[in-house]
């Protein structure tokens, strides 16, 4: 399928393009940041001698387009690090050494991100069969208590603050109640069933949010496919009001569905800093705002590239199903 | 028993009453046409046979009987038995008409299991069946296609199939042909009138078109406001109306077949002359020569329109008459300067033409989209006038009040917005705007399609004065080859992006020379059931040929 190829290189293109725009940004960024990048790492005790010698060991004087370039040969070609004592190596793609901990970028995120994709992830289930059952129930039984009470609910889930929600299911269901331990992160391959029943709680809490918002869309979509002719050619064909609803409404009200959900997955993986702080999951969003707030720019480049990727990817795949979904969607 | 029986059927819909006191019946295996204009009532009243107001908020009165079910007491359950098996109804637009994510096999085969036990097989075997009956070709292999690898007359071919699907006793038609080309609503109406024939079901015909009416039904009932106006067989309501709308309804109705009235036409300038012929008299305000245009790129590119030739005179009426596809709407864009042309020229007053020039103004197809909703229509007329720098608002707004009033509507609808107004009214609007510019030739594109007949008689009137008044040349794009002839002197077809035929109004229609323009002509529905009758035994002759 050649169109399908073209499609994909197409798509990777792009996406390196992006990713490249987005790394530029973050440099300009940090290079405007104010305040002695050298004396933060360095820690507040360092005399000014040893602080010298920290903005000459990361390269800190060199000019922005010296610094960018150097990070662009890391990227392709790997890259050898003085660390004062010794020199590291670093193999392509390198994406630089922290700041803070000389420990490779790239490797900081490979353990990071396991925790993020467990907690987005499984979260995503959650929120689609929930937001989607309930868009679907409400368009259905829409001007009905049902849809009253179901608009309520999603209402008050959009407006709480997930660390309202994440708090109250820990005392209650942890603290009052004992069915879940609290939570901690085991890793999947260690013990699947715990790692499960550790991420309940998280995915729940995460979940419950980005129903909300799932929920009224489906629900608005949905609302948009039952007033049209097709549905209206059913009905008068005598097909049953759950077929039309399940087979032919819903089939035609996910396109929005599938591209929020895109974004969302994509935007959740480095943004969840609340969730994974308040469960105490090392992801990928408690270590970028860390890394911001001591301005470890290795790492914070990383990471944003990292998450860009997968808002690329996530987009990308929205695209494909899309297509699959609705066959007079072309690939381009 | 009758097969429908509608005693005093009134539909509300909040205030508005829809439908006021209707009673009809149908006899098995008869047909019966509701006729009327848009508001008319008359697809409400389709839509309550099969119940199809259940729920929706409307409220329905009355007694409503369908092939021994009593509709307005019906049960979910009994509504369902009814609908798809005993009355099956054709909806209008195919394309939004059937679900764009299945196959049409799939879809057709989905309402028959409803209505029927019998294995998924089973039921895709029937809609190949039932596609082969309505003469798509490789039904089978063609049952997997999705509607929008269907054309238009395929898709309908499609619903009508489907309702076929369960042999119902009854077929409600709500404007089955309104989306289609006329050659292609000819076929369509032909095959109504076969299936009829062979099944002997009932047929409710819903339509605004009269000539659609007198080609298929034995019963006209005319409607108007929700009530009827009047009912009997059809060559009597179309043959020696009784009452006075219907008479206005049928006067208003253009004819193909009749010559352009004498008032309408304007002092006639020279011998009409052939549109593509190469004439040098100083009269000729717009001329295009060897016209293309491609549209897309690649592969997918098509040549919309292919080298073209014409010429406009000054205070004539250029008819552009073509099915839809044929590139007419193009061309007129072309003409316009909206579109460039890939190859040619089109010369204003002997000069070629730069950009767009406002001495050559355009009137759109959709009054209620090409009208911007949130601006006044005084300052969506004025635009010409600004455009051609004009500062002092006084002199704007006593400029589009003239117009406002030249067009038939009131100078104080300035401030009014295009909601407010009825589709005719909006289409004056359009046609103000456009002689803000003080234009010398105006592109019409479709103008009157998207109005009812008396509508369409009165803005087509409004056209023919002006042009009289201002000596305006006009170019009047159409599908419509009964409008055409009754604006036109001088008429082209167009077909695949080329002239087929040119010449004077009167010698196309009348004597007309290429194949094509036979072949159209042939499919305009006539008002004259026995005329009908004959050109649809000429068409099958045509067709066996």
């Amino acid at each position: 399928m050649s169109g399908f190829g073209g499609f994909l290189l197409r798509r990777l293109v792009g996406a390196v393009i992006t990713l490249l725009a987005i790394s530029v940004l973050v440099y300009v960024v940090f290079y405007a940041t104010p305040g002695n990048v050298a004396q933060i790492t360095c820690g507040p005790r360092c005399s000014p001698e040893q602080v010298r010698q920290v903005a000459e060991q990361l390269k800190l004087d060199d000019p922005l387009y010296l610094r960018y370039w150097h990070f662009l040969v890391g990227l392709i070609a790997g890259q050898d690090y003085s660390t004062g004592t010794s020199v590291a190596h670093c193999s392509a793609p390198c994406l630089g050494l922290s700041y803070q901990s000389d420990q490779q970028v790239l490797d900081i995120i490979l353990a990071k991100l396991p925790v993020s994709l467990s907690l987005v992830l499984g979260a995503m289930v959650l929120w689609l069969i929930l937001g989607v059952g309930t868009g679907v129930l409400s368009a259905w039984r829409r001007g009905r208590f049902t849809e009253r009470l179901l608009t309520g609910l999603t209402l008050a889930g959009w407006a709480t603050p997930v660390f309202v929600i994440g708090l109250v299911l820990m005392i209650v269901v942890c603290g009052e109640l004992r069915l879940l331990p609290f939570p901690q992160y085991v890793r999947l391959t260690d013990d699947p069933e715990q790692w499960a029943w550790n991420l309940l709680l998280p995915w729940l809490s995460l979940a419950l949010i980005e129903a909300a918002a799932f929920a009224r869309m489906t629900r608005a979509s949905m609302l948009e496919t039952l007033a049209e002719d097709h549905i209206r050619t059913f009905r008068a064909y005598g097909v049953a009001e759950r077929t039309i609803v399940v087979r032919h409404a819903l089939r035609g009200a996910l396109a929005p569905v599938i591209a929020l959900n895109a974004n969302n997955v994509g935007s959740a993986i480095g943004g969840a800093v609340l969730t994974e702080t308040l469960f105490g999951l090392p992801g990928i969003g408690q270590e970028l705002v860390h890394a911001v707030n001591v301005v470890d720019l290795p790492v914070v480049v990383g990471m944003v590239l990292v998450i860009g990727f997968f808002v690329v990817l996530a987009n990308a795949v929205a695209d494909v199903l899309y297509a699959v979904a609705d066959r007079r969607v072309v690939l381009t | 028993m009758s097969l429908v029986q509608v005693t005093d059927l009134t539909v509300e819909f909040g205030d508005l009453k829809a439908v006021d006191g209707l009673s009809f019946t149908l006899e098995q295996g008869a047909a019966l046409a509701l006729v009327g204009e848009s508001g008319s009532g008359k697809s409400t009243v389709a839509s309550a046979l099969l119940g199809l107001h259940n729920g929706t908020g409307a409220r329905v009165g009355g007694a409503i009987e369908v092939a021994g079910t009593a509709v307005h007491e019906a049960s979910d359950d009994e509504l369902r038995r009814l609908r798809g098996a005993k009355a099956a109804m054709v909806f209008q637009d195919p394309l939004s008409s059937l679900d764009p994510y299945y196959a049409i096999g799939d879809q057709i085969a989905e309402v028959y299991r409803v209505h029927t036990r019998v294995s998924r097989r089973a039921a895709r075997a029937r809609a190949a069946e039932v596609l082969d009956r309505v003469g798509i070709a490789d039904a089978r292999r063609r049952s997997r296609s999705r509607p929008h690898e269907f054309s238009g007359g395929m898709r309908q071919r499609a619903l009508i199939a489907m309702a076929l699907a369960c042999e119902p006793d009854l077929l409600i038609a709500d404007e089955p042909t309104t989306a289609l080309d006329v050659t292609v609503q000819a076929q369509i109406l032909d095959l109504l009138h076969t299936l009829r024939e062979e099944t002997g079901m009932g047929l409710l015909l819903v339509t605004h078109d009269v000539g659609v009416a007198a080609e298929s039904v034995d019963e006209v009932l005319v409607m108007r406001h929700g009530r009827v106006v009047e009912h009997g067989p059809v060559a009597e309501v179309l043959g020696s109306p009784v009452e006075a709308y219907t008479r206005g309804l049928l006067a208003a109705v253009p004819r193909v077949d009749a010559p352009r009235a004498a008032s309408e036409a304007p002092a006639p300038a020279d011998d009409a002359q052939d549109v593509t012929q190469e004439a040098t008299d100083v009269d000729i305000v717009l001329e295009a020569t060897g016209l293309r245009r491609e549209l897309g790129r690649g592969k997918k590119a098509v040549t919309a329109v292919d080298d073209v030739s014409l010429t406009i005179r000054r205070g004539e009426t250029l008819g552009v008459v073509g099915e839809s596809g044929s590139g007419k709407t193009t061309l007129g864009r072309m003409l316009v300067g909206l579109l460039e042309p890939t190859g040619g020229e089109v010369r204003y007053d002997g000069h070629p033409r730069v950009g767009v020039n406002p001495a050559v103004q355009m009137v759109f197809q959709d009054p209620v989209s090409s009208l911007n909703p949130r601006r006044s229509v005084g300052e969506s007329i004025a635009d010409p006038l600004r455009a051609r720098g004009e500062r002092d608002e006084r002199k704007i707004r006593g400029r589009v009040s003239e117009l406002l009033e030249r067009v038939g509507l009131e100078g104080a609808h300035y401030d009014r917005y295009p909601h407010e107004f009825s589709g005719g009214q909006r289409q004056r609007v359009g046609i103000a705007r456009a002689l803000a510019a003080d234009p010398r030739v105006i592109v019409c594109d479709e103008p009157v399609s998207a109005l009812d007949v008396t509508t369409q008689a009165q803005v087509v009137a409004l056209l023919g004065e002006l042009q009289r008044e201002l000596g305006l040349a006009l170019v009047f794009v159409a599908h419509d080859l009964a409008v055409v002839r009754q604006v036109s002197d001088r008429v082209a077809v167009m077909r695949r992006g080329r002239i087929v035929e040119s010449g004077s109004a009167d010698e196309v229609y009348d004597n007309p020379q290429d194949p094509y323009t036979k072949q159209l002509l042939a499919a305009v529905p006539a008002l004259d059931p026995q005329v009908a009758a004959r050109r649809r035994a000429a068409r099958r002759e045509l067709a066996a040929a």
